[in-house]
């Protein structure tokens, strides 16, 4: 219990002492920019425990997990074709090291052109953006593939989709969730983006709706639900790793102690 | 428990044939030539133990068997047919149990895998795999995962992996290496076990001379690299075979001398390249 008690304070620590800071520095300003904590959280719980929970948060969080969804996806499937094949990985190369390095937010317009102002828009800024830690993750992962696993699999003629599911992508599975990782954040900042450009409902667009009708207090609280829902999406990542990779951590850890 | 050979056509050759084999790696300077020449055969149901110096090419030897390595040149068939790739009744242990075995998996999941990829109904694959761990005294550890159990617990889960695929052929390529004295004499003596309960055959590679002797029913002696047949014994020894009374026959220590003084000679022609007078 006192571990558990120690864990708590260590977790909570630096939070409630920034915010405690933030308290006293704020306790006689009149700054028009900066709200009081108290401030904050009455505004935070008028803005968005209401209709706007609806019309603005749910449809951020819905093109987010879209987005992230399909960057998986697709970027695990491209991944395990290129990585299984020495050919397809040298003629994409140079390709995809150039796509790679052009920023996804300079697409926003190019997109809205093509596909016009709507949520498939924003989801393909997403994927975009979001797909590429994926996606040379798992061609790193597939490549690292142990040798002796491999000459196993072929012994005991353990081959197509067996392979794929026994042993390609369990093999990879550490690499290919350290590049989902790195996607969420991306996917966070892509979401709002997108939406600060043509959108009318949204995060980002409620965001810059507030900053440009001086409605600051409102506009802190809409940076506090995007922080909120970058904490909420790390919580499910450790926990779904923490179940595909207990293998992974098991092995680690008897690794370590020898 | 032997895989069902009656729709094999009967065939009365040797299960193993290499002849002329040759196995060159190619290289930036024209190819390293690992083996120049092997020829041998492996009657059905034999234990034969294969030593030589380190760098002998033992390992290339047994990938191109278990086709896993294309050869360079000459013959290598099991049971009358040309081996192109690893064939259906040939399991394979290999050295490196911990990159072998399938860390995600547990042990009973990990001995039933290349069941499950064969067809083979799940009942019968649970049932095979009970079976095969039974058969290594590792009943209880089918929940556990591989890293959890010790290297030899680890190997004995490879050796059953490779049992309950019932293979006619078992190639095993320094499985021991890597394991404490008293665990490999255990092991030793689970190989010889196995080998008489399933009457396979099995080709077990070493380093380790007193290892083939104990083990095997025949040594063959491999020279340094470019390879070639050093020596072919026949190993007279009991069948029943006891760590500590085997190896204390008199015909055992002038079995491991003879392979010995062999391995002696093909390191010394390694390095002066000229034949030495016997």
């Amino acid at each position: 219990m006192s571990a558990f008690l120690r864990n708590t304070a260590f977790l909570l620590g630096l939070p409630l002492l920034l915010v405690l800071w933030w308290w006293w520095a704020t306790i006689d300003s009149t700054n028009f920019f900066v709200p009081t904590p108290g401030e904050l959280v009455t505004t935070f719980v008028d803005t968005w425990f209401g209709p706007r929970f609806w019309q603005d948060v749910l449809p951020s969080i819905g093109r987010l997990a879209a987005g992230l969804a399909l960057a998986i996806v697709l970027g695990v499937a491209f991944g395990i074709l290129i990585g299984s094949f020495k050919r397809l990985r040298q003629l994409l190369e140079p390709l995809l090291e150039f796509i790679r390095a052009v920023p996804p937010v300079v697409l926003v317009p190019l997109l809205m052109l093509l596909i016009g102002i709507n949520d498939l828009m924003k989801v393909v800024v997403i994927v975009s953006g979001a797909i590429w830690p994926i996606l040379l993750n798992t061609v790193e992962g597939v490549r690292a593939t142990d040798e002796v696993q491999r000459d196993t699999c072929a012994t005991y003629r353990i081959r197509g989709l067996n392979r794929l599911r026994y042993l390609t992508l369990p093999a990879a599975s550490p690499q290919i969730l350290a590049g989902v990782r790195q996607s969420l954040s991306i996917g966070l900042i892509l979401m709002v983006i997108s939406e600060m450009f043509g959108s009318s409902s949204g995060l980002g667009f409620t965001i810059v709706w507030f900053q440009r009708n001086f409605a600051i207090p409102e506009m802190w609280s809409g940076i506090l639900v995007l922080g909120l829902i970058g904490l909420g999406l790390s919580v499910i990542f450790r926990v779904v790793e923490r179940r595909i990779l207990r293998w992974y951590h098991g092995l680690r850890e008897v690794q370590r102690a020898s | 428990m032997r895989a069902d050979t009656k729709s094999i056509p009967a065939f009365d050759g040797p299960m193993l044939q290499v002849a002329g084999l040759r196995k060159i790696y190619p290289t930036a300077t024209g190819g390293f030539e690992a083996i120049r020449n092997l020829t041998f055969d492996v009657p059905a149901g034999q234990l034969a133990c294969i030593v030589g110096p380190s760098g002998a090419g033992k390992t290339t030897l047994l990938k191109c068997i278990a086709g896993l390595l294309p050869r360079t040149e000459g013959v290598l068939e099991l049971h009358g047919k040309d081996i192109t790739g690893p064939p259906k009744t040939m399991a394979v242990v290999f050295q490196e149990y911990g990159r072998s075995l399938f860390p995600w998996m547990t042990v009973e999941r990990n001995v039933e895998l290349p069941l499950k990829a064969a067809g083979v109904p799940k009942a019968e694959r649970r049932a095979r795999a009970a079976e095969a761990l039974e058969q290594v005294d590792l009943a209880d550890a089918g929940g556990k995962y591989p890293w959890q159990l010790s290297g030899g617990m680890q190997q004995r889960v490879a050796i059953a992996r490779a049992v309950a695929y019932r293979p006619e052929v078992l190639l095993m390529d320094e499985p021991f290496a890597a394991v404490d004295a008293q665990t490999r004499a255990d092991l030793e003596d689970l190989v010889r076990r196995i080998w008489k309960e399933l009457g396979i055959t099995i080709l077990f590679v070493t380093h380790d001379i007193d290892e083939s002797v104990y083990l095997g029913e025949r040594v063959i002696v491999l020279s340094a690299a470019p390879t070639v047949v050093q020596d072919d014994i026949l190993v007279d020894l009991p069948a029943d075979r006891d760590q500590l009374r085997t190896r204390s026959l008199p015909r055992f220590a002038e079995l491991r001398t003879h392979v010995f003084e062999e391995i002696q000679r093909a390191k010394a022609e390694a390095k002066t390249g000229a034949i030495p007078a016997r």
